[in-house]
């Protein structure tokens, strides 16, 4: 007989385990679970370190080679924290007609940063997102949950450089 | 245990209930609003009715999308139809004030003008009318009568027979009929089928799917029932995209609330059928909108399509047979089972029936959404509907399709919207995003914006779609700087020509659209970039350049 299923601890007594093990109960433990589970993980923890990804795969016996596979395919997945405020700015079709890519211009030329990165100082990251549903006010940019519409480039210096300034002090 | 008597108690005390108010204030939810704050005005009347000592009279009911997204947050009266626009937490008092008086003004909104009057109402009948947090508004519309009907006095494959006669076609692209997808899964054998509804809506810029399942989401679950019914299947999935939390949230709520009332789960309605529906969440993932990408991402794999046939019809979640429809195409079920596929057939053209759903963005006045019979024009849509372009410019194309779809010139204006038509044109009826182009755009940054979109969403497994869409986008770009020859449009063209034969999967195989469409028509913006490579500069024609 071999060894009976091995359920690996949860990588630290952090209680926020118990909600990403909830999940997989509530999901039967199978394989089929993966991404539900990283969904859990990513809400609770943020992004998807690699001894979460470990602890996931061995709880749903699941390699860890496609569990990282299955990982780094989807765009919504974070695998690096994020800095402290995120900036989301919509790369839709109609926020890109309305001027896209002088949102992006401000990011990289004020503050350094390109989608899918973070300032020096950990404050700021920049995302991109295809469609928040807001075309109506596009361009569209989500800063910290806030939906900012009909977006001009000052305004978003502004209130990115309010992230920047505001925790500085 | 419901029956329909029991469908008809509740709406008839919800309607007694609503008529016990005097006012009913409707503040739109969705997604678009709540971007421009509505919450804050739902709260601000909410507390001010309070306030006021107004409950019971006055009723200030969340509701769904209702259309005109830029003139958000939008509050409409219901007994009067007065409709007010941009309206901030500010103005609830004001707005409380004027109800036994004269309408606020400053605020109105014209709920005459064409983008209401000419639109026709299906599948966002209960749009901005009902709250989606409560099924008792739901069912006081008519819901989940059909689905009672359906299971009480039609046999499975009448309900089958129905769709077909209706003439539904897919609404989630492809334009395959309903009724004949319904019927294939409902003759394959096995233990086991599935229903799965497609609301990943990946076409980035549309936003139908989204603002039907925010302002009507039991409309959908009806729909999934009635096709598990019609085709065996005792278990629904919904793949919706993590982008829309809002939707999920009312999804969720919805499904509950249908358990609760024997609407899902075991024993529907006290007969034999049962149905449960459970949601999966995509991730960030365009192709696994393609349904066999949609099914090994539910699986819990890497979303890769694999080579059709077996179609899921034959062989699809776990290898059983499963019905992939999207979000609007079930949300079209109930209203034809209630009343009949005859009737539905008799709107919209001789070969698309019923109504489409749009998304209108871009350079266009009234932005949101809209649902028109099949066979409007364009121009109707864009200029009546729309209110034509702002700032004085002058409209250019209208993109429909998205990243798999095409640029309509103002040539084709006055051709009939439906499948067949905008196909002839080198475009496609798409999913619904409608993005309205002005002549301070470029055709080809048009063009290399969808391609950057398809590299980067390229799923890798085949090579012409991974490494052609890259090659292609590289083309654009060196157009765009000025740096190309008319060899390299040819290039661009037989790659082109190449990836739309070879690719794997629907991504790849239409890549190539929005760079044909604008070569077909606009092809003068490409060669003016062009340098003059010896000669004339002039292009030479290639075998490729067609639709
Ligand atoms: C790359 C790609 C993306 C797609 N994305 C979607 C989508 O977001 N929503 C959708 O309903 N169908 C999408 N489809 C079409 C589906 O594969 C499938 O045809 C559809 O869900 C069937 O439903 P219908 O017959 O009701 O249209 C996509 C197809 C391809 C090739
Ligand atoms: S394209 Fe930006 S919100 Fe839709």
């Amino acid at each position: 007989m071999p060894i009976g299923p091995f359920k690996p601890a949860p990588p630290s007594d952090d209680k926020r385990w118990k909600i990403v093990a909830g999940t997989m109960r509530r999901h039967g433990e199978t394989p089929n679970a993966l991404i539900e589970t990283l969904h859990t993980v990513q809400e609770t923890f943020g992004f998807i370190d690699k001894d979460a990804l470990r602890f996931v795969a061995g709880s749903l016996r699941v390699p860890l080679s496609k569990a990282y596979g299955v990982a780094t395919f989807y765009h919504h997945f974070q695998m690096k924290p994020k800095g402290e405020h995120t900036c989301v700015i919509c790369t839709g079709t109609a926020c890109y007609i309305k001027g896209v890519p002088e949102l992006l211009a401000v990011m990289r030329d004020e503050f350094g940063i390109s989608p899918g990165e973070t300032t020096a100082d950990n404050r700021v990251s920049l995302l991109t997102a295809r469609c928040v549903g807001a075309c109506g006010l596009a361009p569209v940019a989500v800063v910290d949950g806030d939906v900012m519409g009909k977006l001009t480039a000052s305004q978003l210096r502004e209130r990115v450089g309010r992230c920047v300034r505001d925790d500085a002090a | 245990m419901t029956q329909l008597e029991d469908l008809q108690r509740i709406a008839s005390e919800e309607t007694e209930r609503r008529q016990g108010c005097r006012h009913r204030l409707c503040v739109c939810i969705a997604a678009g609003c709540v971007s421009s704050h509505s919450d804050q005005v739902q709260a601000s009347l909410t507390n001010e009715v309070k306030r006021r000592g107004l409950e019971g009279q006055v009723e200030v009911r969340p509701v769904g999308c209702m259309g005109l997204c830029s003139a958000g947050p939008l509050v409409q009266e219901e007994t009067s139809g007065v409709l007010y626009q941009h309206v901030r937490q500010e103005d609830a008092a004001e707005i409380l004030d004027s109800l036994d008086a004269k309408p606020v003004e400053r605020l109105r909104c014209d709920s005459g003008q064409p983008f209401f009057r000419r639109q026709q109402k299906i599948v966002l009948e209960n749009s901005g009318v009902i709250n989606p947090h409560r099924i008792e508004d739901y069912i006081a519309a008519g819901g989940y009568e059909a689905l009672v009907q359906a299971l009480t006095s039609m046999k499975p494959m009448e309900v089958v027979e129905e769709v077909i006669r209706s003439g539904l076609r897919g609404r989630g692209g492809g334009g395959y009929p309903t009724g004949l997808k319904w019927s294939t899964v409902a003759k394959a054998g096995g233990d086991k089928k599935y229903v799965v509804c497609n609301a990943d809506e990946g076409d980035p810029g549309a936003f139908m799917d989204r603002a039907v399942l925010e302002s009507d989401p039991h409309r959908v679950l009806e729909g999934m029932a009635i096709a598990g019914y019609a085709t065996g299947a005792d278990m629904g999935y919904v793949y919706i995209r993590a982008e829309y939390p809002l939707a999920i949230a009312h999804l969720r709520t919805a499904i509950r609330q249908a358990k609760k009332m024997d609407l899902l789960g075991n024993s529907i309605c006290g007969t034999r059928f049962n149905f449960d529906v459970e949601l999966r969440l995509g991730a960030g993932a365009f192709v696994c909108g393609e349904e066999t990408a949609l099914i090994a991402s539910i699986e819990g794999g890497r979303g890769q399509p694999r080579p059709r046939p077996p179609y899921p019809a034959q062989s699809g979640l776990w290898g059983k047979s499963t019905l992939i429809n999207n979000v609007e195409t079930f949300a079209n079920i109930a209203p034809i089972i209630r009343r009949g596929g005859d009737w539905f057939a008799s709107i919209g053209t001789a070969k698309s029936k019923g109504t489409k759903v749009f998304a209108l963005a871009g350079k266009i006045r009234n932005t949101g959404l809209i649902e028109v019979p099949m066979g409007v024009t364009l121009r109707e849509i864009v200029f009546d509907i729309g209110g034509g372009i702002p700032g004085g410019h002058r409209f250019k194309a209208v993109q429909t399709g998205g990243p798999s779809g095409g640029c309509i010139p103002e040539q084709h204006l006055d051709m009939p919207v439906d499948y067949d038509s905008l196909r002839e044109i080198g475009s496609i009826m798409g999913s619904g995003g409608m993005i309205v182009i002005d002549e301070t755009s470029s055709m080809v940054d048009v063009a290399k914006y969808f391609m950057e979109f398809c590299m980067s969403e390229s799923c890798g497994k085949c090579i012409p779609c991974r490494v052609g869409t890259h090659h292609m986008h590289g083309l654009l770009e060196k157009i765009l700087e000025g740096h190309a020859s008319a060899a390299d449009v040819a290039q661009l063209e037989a790659l082109c020509d190449m990836v739309m034969h070879t690719s794997l999967c629907g991504l790849g195989i239409t890549a190539p659209n929005p760079v044909l469409s604008t070569l077909r028509h606009f092809r003068g913006e490409y060669e003016g970039l062009l340098q003059p490579a010896g000669g004339n500069g002039h292009a030479s024609p290639s075998p490729a350049g067609g639709a």
